[in-house]
């Protein structure tokens, strides 16, 4: 065998152990009958995916889409400004990026816990509100959509800022002097220069926020209390206490099928000729 | 009704004075402007008068401070003291976008994501100008640009995104045009050539240009008046012949162009006549140069074939490395022979 075959067999190696295989054990769960006490058994059906169009669940669906697209806009909405501002930032560049950073130094679980303790009615903001006589009782700030939104939109605006970070550092800085000297002002300047050319890192961003968030289940089951399902919570809870394996099995690759048809759209736009 | 007359006259005093100010004010001026950068003096005090429709030149070597006064000109960078004035008007404190130059990049920083034609109307667009189809098509014909309108900068030439570059700042119909190096991203047959059109197109818009090269031969071509930049000051200002013939130091007489140093005086290659040793001096009535009246014995040590031209190179006995340039035809000389280096002391550039 030749070296770069050595070199790449690693990666193949735990691309096939580690998705392929688990995928295609799902994907036969998925076209199995539920096990009594969980479990599969015989015979092959699509009784599962006929489920899959019961309103309920498309609802659900319909909801973590929802919710996804939400929060990917809302990290775009935040990051954007963000980016730029450090792009431009004459120094202390690596330090913003550092910060930006910062939340990945601790888990992802004690993070999401920790806005559990600022949210709920005797935590920090009620509290403080309370204290400052701006409200006499508490808020309902925890478990909502507004609060697992707050919390997506918080775990992942990293992965929005980075990605349209480096596309603007590259970013001549001519062109942006360009638009000035033919008369530009700053903000037409960002909306019709840099925002256009920046697109390559805000679809790369978009992605990134988007496709964790359509399968999150961490956040949604702290922050929303039981009562936000998202469909990561159906599968986990398919798999768990309703024991119906291939039911969760069915809902997990529509999700992965949802995920890739936005991938396609998404990168099918990527690769177009600037507009 | 004394009132409204003394009203009206003010008023007619006021408009004369406009009328007065802007024909007479020249175009753009710089009045004792410096620019700091940290730990560097780019600008250390220039005064400048450009000449309303004159093509204006500022050249010097890399670093002389001539590429950020075209940035505090355009507005890119703010004087640490000093004005710049537009028809007699201080505009230090305006942003770019509302000062009436435009520039035209080294690298001429067209919008990759634009066409020809978008990167064009951006400007128009941006100052909400009526009739826009009209002037972005009057331009790109000014420019010879008609035909490549929906290309984008990639598909286009080096020259054709010059081009492109050019009207998308002549479109604006600026005071003044301030053109990077602009020709230096070209390749040399494309050089020579724009060098000619783009004196045209400045004579044709009948726009103010000033141009920064480091290119001697660039700005001796093109310009009508030309500056002389070195480290962060102006060094002269005049005409191409003026600063050629007549440099005012030796950095000048050096930077535009070579130059034989014999004891003190410099020379041109081109002022120098070569004879064989013991030749008494001709009256070399043909040529109708001045009489060459200076001499100096030398060696010849070698030859540069030029094409046009041949350049001979002696050393002097007195130890001097000197080079004579000659037409062809006149350049028989082989290394080893002895000849007389002589010139002409019209010819002789002497400095303090």
């Amino acid at each position: 065998m030749k070296l770069r075959t050595w070199f790449l067999l690693p990666a193949w190696l735990s691309l096939v152990l580690l998705f392929a295989v688990p995928f295609a054990i799902v994907l036969a769960y998925s076209f199995l009958t539920r096990g009594v006490y969980g479990g599969i058994e015989l015979p092959w059906t699509a009784e599962s995916y006929r489920r899959l169009f019961d309103p309920l669940y498309l609802a659900i669906l319909w909801r973590s889409f929802a919710m996804a697209l939400a929060a990917t806009a809302l990290c775009l909405l935040l990051a954007f400004p963000a980016a730029l501002f450090i792009s431009r930032a004459a120094r202390h560049k690596n330090l913003y990026l550092q910060l930006v950073m910062l939340p990945f130094w601790t888990s992802f679980l004690v993070r999401t816990y920790a806005w559990i303790f600022l949210l709920r009615d005797t935590g920090l903001f009620n509290t403080a509100l309370q204290a400052l006589g701006i409200t006499h009782g508490p808020l309902p700030l925890l478990y909502n959509d507004g609060a697992v939104l707050l919390g997506l939109v918080y775990g992942y605006l990293p992965f929005m800022v980075l990605p349209i970070y480096a596309t603007l550092d590259r970013l001549d800085p001519a062109l942006v002097e360009a638009a000035a000297d033919l008369g530009a002002r700053p903000l037409a300047t960002v909306w019709r220069i840099v925002v256009p050319l920046s697109r390559p890192g805000i679809v790369a961003g978009s992605v990134l926020v988007f496709i964790p968030c359509l399968g999150a289940y961490l956040t949604p089951d702290l922050l929303g209390g039981g009562r936000t399902v998202m469909v990561g919570n159906l599968v986990q809870n398919q798999f768990t206490t309703a024991r119906d394996w291939p039911f969760g099995a069915a809902v997990s690759i529509a999700l992965m099928a949802l995920v890739a048809l936005v991938l396609v759209v998404f990168l099918r736009r990527q690769s177009e000729p600037l507009a | 009704m004394a009132e409204l007359r003394s009203s009206a006259s003010a008023h007619a005093a006021q408009v004369l004075r406009y009328y007065f100010y802007y024909s007479m004010a020249p175009i753009l001026e710089l009045r004792k402007l410096v620019k700091h950068f940290p730990g560097q003096q780019a600008v250390r005090e220039i005064s400048l008068v450009i000449p309303r429709g004159s093509f204006f030149s500022l050249l010097g070597p890399s670093g002389c401070g001539k590429t950020t006064t075209l940035r505090l000109i355009a507005g890119f960078e703010q004087p640490t003291s000093g004005d710049v004035l537009l028809n007699g008007e201080i505009v230090n404190q305006r942003q770019p976008y509302e000062r009436n130059v435009s520039t035209v990049f080294q690298n001429y920083a067209l919008f990759p994501h634009l066409t020809a034609r978008a990167n064009v109307e951006f400007g128009l667009k941006r100052h909400r100008a009526t009739d826009i189809g009209r002037r972005v098509r009057e331009v790109l014909e000014l420019v010879g640009l008609t035909g490549k309108e929906t290309r984008r900068p990639a598909q286009l030439s080096g020259g054709e995104r010059q081009r492109v570059a050019l009207a998308r700042s002549l479109v604006l119909q600026p005071d003044v045009l301030l053109l990077d190096e602009p020709l230096a991203a070209l390749d040399p047959k494309l050089r020579k050539q724009m060098r000619v059109e783009l004196k045209a197109l400045q004579r044709r818009a009948g726009v103010t240009f000033l141009l920064v090269t480091h290119d001697q031969e660039e700005a001796l071509s093109m310009s009508d008046h030309l500056a002389v930049m070195n480290e962060g000051r102006i060094e002269q200002v005049g005409s191409p012949e003026d600063v050629y013939l007549r440099p005012r130091s030796r950095f000048v007489a050096g930077f535009l162009g070579a130059v034989n140093w014999i004891s003190g005086a410099g020379i041109r290659p081109e002022a120098v006549r070569l004879l064989p040793a013991g030749e008494v001096t001709p009256g070399d009535a043909t040529s109708g140069d001045a009489t060459p009246d200076r001499r100096a014995p030398g060696v010849v040590t070698g030859s540069v074939f030029l094409g046009d031209c041949v350049q001979v190179l002696v050393r002097l006995h007195s130890g001097e490395d000197t080079v004579a340039q000659l037409p062809r035809r006149a350049a028989l000389f082989q290394p080893g022979d002895p000849v007389q280096f002589t010139w002409s002391a019209a010819d002789e550039m002497t400095f303090p």
